[in-house]
């Protein structure tokens, strides 16, 4: 590890504030990813800046028909939040199978789809469901959200706050997980909102992406069988030494099926 | 001293002794141990596989902050660090045996090789430095497959290896094995490859350099199975420091696996450096540096071929073998596909002929030596893989097959064509009870039951045999053993009746604190809490060759007895004294001394104390004290064996292979401690399913390591080992006093081939003769989506 400035801000704004002025500056949040890159000095931040002194970016709250979870928000906390079991229970049992326990009491919904690993779990249910992502700024789409491997539309500067879920009338989380690392190899996010379908597949790709083929099969017929018959062209898979694009491809296939049976 | 009462002998279970410390994090690690004015070595390491070093620029880097000093090849010219077995060629030549410096010589050979020291008065500032040293790289080619580096026109790692050939050996009689194929109804032939692994120890490597001038006396902190063999090696081979100005410490070591056997730069350049900086020197590996400086193990290329007449019987097994070497001789890399996996290939069978011939390659790779079964896995895997398909290509039951091969248990002792005479065995028993056990017979209903849930089930057997207590001296040193491998231990019985044993074996999680114990507490009848096991030690203890091949038992324990008898000798001598009777009257059991057929009797304790406090003694004939050291060198190696079945159920949408049940039936000789031998055989199989269907090291052709994290690199997790029965069978050792023949690496040799048989069995309709380690769920699901394709087509 690199020396480093360490600030402790106790509002978004005083974050916000250390973070603009200072493009070597990062925000950590739990620090299941930024810790190891710093301890394999692999990121050479001037200042990190704790979030877990911001009472604003904590909690879950039911907002209407949304489901609304503060940055800060730990992956155990939405993993047993009665209102996230009761609403979207999907999103629960999500977070409920992120890394392990020691992961997922210290990791954060903010810290994971800020850094949109592509073999996370968070980016496929933001994606599926349609969420709305809410910065220090601005809300932004999911669909606008997830740009590329490590990429987001976030700013220089700009701080997830927090992430709004519309409320399903259908959802299903299915993936497969890497021996090695345990984090995704493949997974599918399926969801029905509002009439819509979406369906978001993690891990198989650089990034999170909406399999359209599969929406339209399941829009005409809601069934495991519709997305059964729907083939992952490989070309853009990622292939490593766990597994090939042929074989990533044909997991999406496998986990959108799982996901649909799911959701029920 | 009354009797204990609970029993805590042989054959007992008692709790660990050494677990309270390890479980509430009280340990005493070697990174847990500071000197007074420490300072910290970083390593810096080769990020190339291969290339020549045109200069160092350490000038900007000695000046930042906190840099005590900075070391090179240039500075550090010593000893290469030896290889303790010579192996010969075919011709009787010796090998080719290259030099292996600490510090590289103008060349580095593999990612991780290294290249500079660092030592400064913190770990994060030697880091800093380490990373402004400028090295120029003249980036070479490198041969990272065995295949690569045996290709015409490979790049040549070493100017003395051609070819980068190490040695080209063989065993057994290749006209009688000839002759033998030639009268075969079957020939069955295969190829296969035993996977390379890392042996990701919990505690990382590391090393205390520690230097006293006024006295010229230096001392290593290591984590080493073996103090002494480090001591000999280092002071003797690398650093020439004698015996008495150098001391070994192994303190509480987490885990070795093989790993911690051998000697490693690190330790000769922290013991050297400290003498230069005249401060002690702390070096501690992180994981990506273990991942890259450990030794790993296994990787060898195979072609079998076994003839068989038409009854099945075993004619005649020929094997060519290539082994990685890695890109340096590690301290027994060569023994190993020779003396501890060749010897092997008689397996359990009556086979009469075996040849093997074993090429040693080297590649731009961390160097290759024993892990956790060292050779035998190696063996176990080729042989009772080749059964399973030879049972398949000649149509007899894969049980029946074995069961005609078998050795039979009246025909011991056995001479088997690889020069080992087994002592021992009664291999249909543990195949019965195994059977019994694993529901043998109610497989294919259980296969049926999961196929209606869309699983393929399958189920494998391994019927093995391993040769450890390593090792008769004479015959080892007769092979190229460059050393002794008998054992030591000394009894020192305290004036009290207490007893501290030295041995020189080295306990790194076995549990010898408490197995030792028993055989002490069962003889003496004491307390085992009145028992005390110090090792790792030079200082302390007189000498040892440490622990590995599982022969803390056999070898180590077998001294102590020797010891113990030493001591029984001695006290029936005084307590005859007391008790004014002839000393062939007098009888010694567990703690109390007695004149034959009377009722006069002497206590454990009475006899200490007067062994220390001489007032009534025979003095002119017998020293004070009871003090007793004996050296043990085994007559023969020892031999478990026994039977592995694993049942495993293959997802066929993902290839995800899951172990359901495993059941293992090991004879290891007489058990002393049922719980820790229970513990030693779960941890050897979750080992060999590991490499059966998880563990895969991976370089790319540049020579860059792929699996070089957790994040790629896949260790057994306690959901992957399923439901684990393990049950002993005994047959005694005949050659040791203890009957014992060893539990460590049981597990780790007879899993691997029973889990892939599994595999092959499950997917029986494939048309899959062999699926190479490890089996995972990208390999087999591109089986079974070929096979899938194939009988669509
Ligand atoms: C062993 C292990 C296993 C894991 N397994 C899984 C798995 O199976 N699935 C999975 O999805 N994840 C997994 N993870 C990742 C983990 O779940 C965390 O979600 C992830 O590390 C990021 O969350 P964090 O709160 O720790 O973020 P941090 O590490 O603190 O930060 C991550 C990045 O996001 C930035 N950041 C943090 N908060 C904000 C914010 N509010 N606004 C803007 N930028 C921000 C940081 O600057 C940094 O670049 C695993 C991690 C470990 C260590």
């Amino acid at each position: 590890m690199y020396d480093f400035e360490y600030h402790k801000p106790t509002s978004v704004a005083d974050a916000v504030k250390i973070l603009s002025a200072d493009s070597d500056a990062r925000p950590i949040s739990g620090g299941q990813t930024l810790l190891p890159a710093l301890k394999h000095r692999l990121n050479k931040p001037t200042s990190v800046v704790d979030l877990s002194g911001i009472a604003e970016l904590k909690g879950i709250k039911r907002d209407g028909n949304k489901i609304v979870i503060g940055a800060m928000t730990r992956h155990a906390d939405v993993a047993n939040s009665p209102e996230v079991k009761a609403a979207i229970p999907m999103l629960a049992m999500l977070a409920s199978g992120i890394g392990d326990p020691a992961v997922r009491n210290r990791g954060t919904i903010g810290g994971s789809v800020s850094n949109n690993d592509p073999a996370a779990d968070y980016p496929s249910a933001v994606v599926a469901l349609n969420a709305t992502i809410v910065t220090s700024g601005r809300r932004i789409a999911a669909d606008d959200f997830f740009q590329g491997m490590f990429t987001t539309a976030l700013e220089p500067g700009e701080l997830l706050v927090a992430v709004e879920f519309p409320i399903p009338e259908k959802a299903g989380y299915a993936k497969m997980r890497n021996p090695a690392s345990r984090y995704v190899m493949a997974g599918a996010f399926v969801a029905k909102t509002g009439g819509e379908v979406r369906v978001a597949i993690n891990g198989a790709a650089a990034c999170v992406f909406r399999q359209k083929d599969m929406e339209a099969a399941l829009s005409a017929n809601w069934s495991p069988a519709a997305v059964a018959a729907v083939k992952q062209p490989a070309d853009d898979m990622n292939s490593d030494i766990h597994g090939s694009a042929e074989y990533r491809a044909h997991l999406v296939t496998v986990m959108a099926k799982r996901a649909v049976a799911a959701a029920g | 001293m009354n009797a204990p009462v609970v029993f805590e002998g042989i054959g007992a279970s008692p709790k660990r002794k050494e677990d309270l410390r390890f479980l509430s994090g009280r340990g005493n690690y070697t990174d847990d141990i500071n000197r007074p004015n420490q300072t910290y070595a970083v390593m810096l390491r080769s990020p190339h596989a291969h290339a020549t070093i045109r200069g160092i620029d350490t000038a900007a880097a000695a000046a930042m902050p906190g840099v005590v000093a900075i070391f090179t090849g240039a500075d550090m010219v010593v000893g290469s660090l030896p290889c303790g077995w010579l192996i010969h060629n075919k011709d009787g030549s010796p090998m080719n045996e290259p030099g292996h410096p600490p510090l590289a010589q103008g060349k580095v050979r593999h990612v991780g090789d290294i290249v500079a020291v660092v030592i400064a008065e913190t770990r994060p500032q030697a880091r800093d430095a380490a990373e402004a040293i400028a090295v120029d790289y003249d980036v070479l080619p490198a041969a990272t497959s065995m295949a690569a580096a045996l290709a015409p026109g490979a790049p040549l790692l070493h100017e003395g290896a051609p070819g980068n050939v190490c040695y080209d050996w063989h065993i057994g009689d290749l006209a009688v094995n000839q002759a033998a194929f030639a009268q075969a109804k079957h020939v069955v032939e295969f190829e296969l490859v035993n996977n390379r692994l890392i042996p990701n120890a919990m505690e990382p490597r590391a090393a205390i350099g520690d230097y006293d001038r006024t006295t010229d006396q230096h001392t290593l902190y290591t984590t080493s199975q073996n103090p002494h063999v480090i001591r000999l090696l280092m002071g003797a081979f690398v650093l020439q420091i004698p015996e008495h100005k150098l001391r070994v410490v192994a303190p509480d070591v987490g885990g070795g696996f093989g790993s911690k056997i051998f000697h490693y730069a690190e330790e000769a350049v922290v013991t050297w450096a400290a003498a230069r900086v005249n401060r002690p020197i702390k070096w501690t590996a992180d994981r990506t540096e273990s991942f890259m400086s450990d030794a790993h193990g296994r990787d060898h290329v195979t072609k079998a071929k076994l003839a068989l007449a038409e009854d099945g019987k075993f004619l005649g097994l020929h094997v060519s073998t290539t082994a990685n070497m890695g890109a340096y001789l590690s301290t027994f890399a060569t023994s190993v596909p020779t003396y501890l996996h060749a010897t092997l290939l008689a397996g359990v069978y009556t086979t009469p002929t075996v040849y093997a011939e074993v090429k040693a390659v080297f590649t731009n790779t961390v160097p290759v030596d024993a892990y956790r079964g060292a050779g035998r896995p190696e063996a176990t895997f080729l042989l009772e893989r080749l059964v399973d398909v030879a049972a398949r290509q000649t149509g007899i039951d894969k049980l029946e097959l074995r069961r005609r091969n078998f050795i039979p248990a009246d025909a011991f002792p056995y001479q088997t064509p690889v020069a080992l005479q087994y002592d021992s065995g009664d291999y249909q028993s543990t195949l019965a009870q195994a059977l019994k056990t694993a529901d043998w017979d109610g497989f294919e209903a259980r296969r049926a039951e999961a196929a209606k849930r869309g699983k393929l089930r399958g189920i494998g057997i391994s019927t093995y045999i391993e040769a450890c207590g390593i090792a008769p001296s004479a015959v080892a040193g007769a092979l190229g053993a460059r050393a002794g491998l008998y054992e030591v231990g000394a009894i020192r019985v305290h004036p009290t009746g207490s007893v501290s044993v030295l041995t020189g074996t080295h306990s790194h999680g076995q549990g010898h604190e408490t197995t030792l114990a028993q055989l002490v507490t069962d003889r003496f009848g004491i307390p085992l809490s009145q028992v005390d096991i110090v090792h790792g030690d030079t200082d302390k203890v007189p000498f040892g060759m440490g622990t590995y091949g599982s022969r803390s038992l056999a070898v180590g324990g077998s001294a102590m007895v020797k010891a113990m008898d030493k001591i029984v000798a001695k006290a029936r001598r005084i307590a005859a004294h007391l008790m004014e009777a002839s000393v062939d009257d007098v009888e010694f059991d567990r703690g109390t001394f007695r004149v034959a057929g009377t009722d006069k009797t002497k206590s454990w304790g009475e006899i200490c104390l007067t062994a220390y406090v001489p007032h009534n003694y025979p003095i002119e004939e017998i020293e004070p004290g009871l003090d007793e050291t004996a050296f043990y060198d085994p007559k023969n190696f020892t031999y478990p064996g026994g039977c592995h079945i694993c049942e495993v159920e293959i997802d066929p949408d993902t290839g995800i292979c899951s172990v359901i049940n495993f059941t293992a039936v090991d004879d290891v000789g007489r058990v002393i401690n049922p719980m820790i031998v229970e513990g030693q055989v779960q941890g050897g199989v979750a080992q060999g399913i590991g490499q059966a269907l998880l563990e895969a090291c991976a370089y790319d052709a540049s020579g860059q390591l792929l699996s070089g994290s957790f994040m790629d690199y896949c260790m057994p997790r306690a959901g992957d080992v399923g439901t684990l029965s393990v049950a002993t069978h005994e047959t005694l050792c005949t050659h040791n006093p203890l009957g014992v023949k060893g539990c460590g690496e049981v597990g780790a040799i007879g899993s691997p081939p029973a889990v892939i048989n599994a595999v092959v069995d499950a997917l029986r309709d494939y048309g899959v003769t062999h699926v190479e380690m490890p089996a995972t769920p990208a390999k087999l699901w591109h089986i079974i989506n070929s096979g899938r394709r194939a009988a669509a087509e």
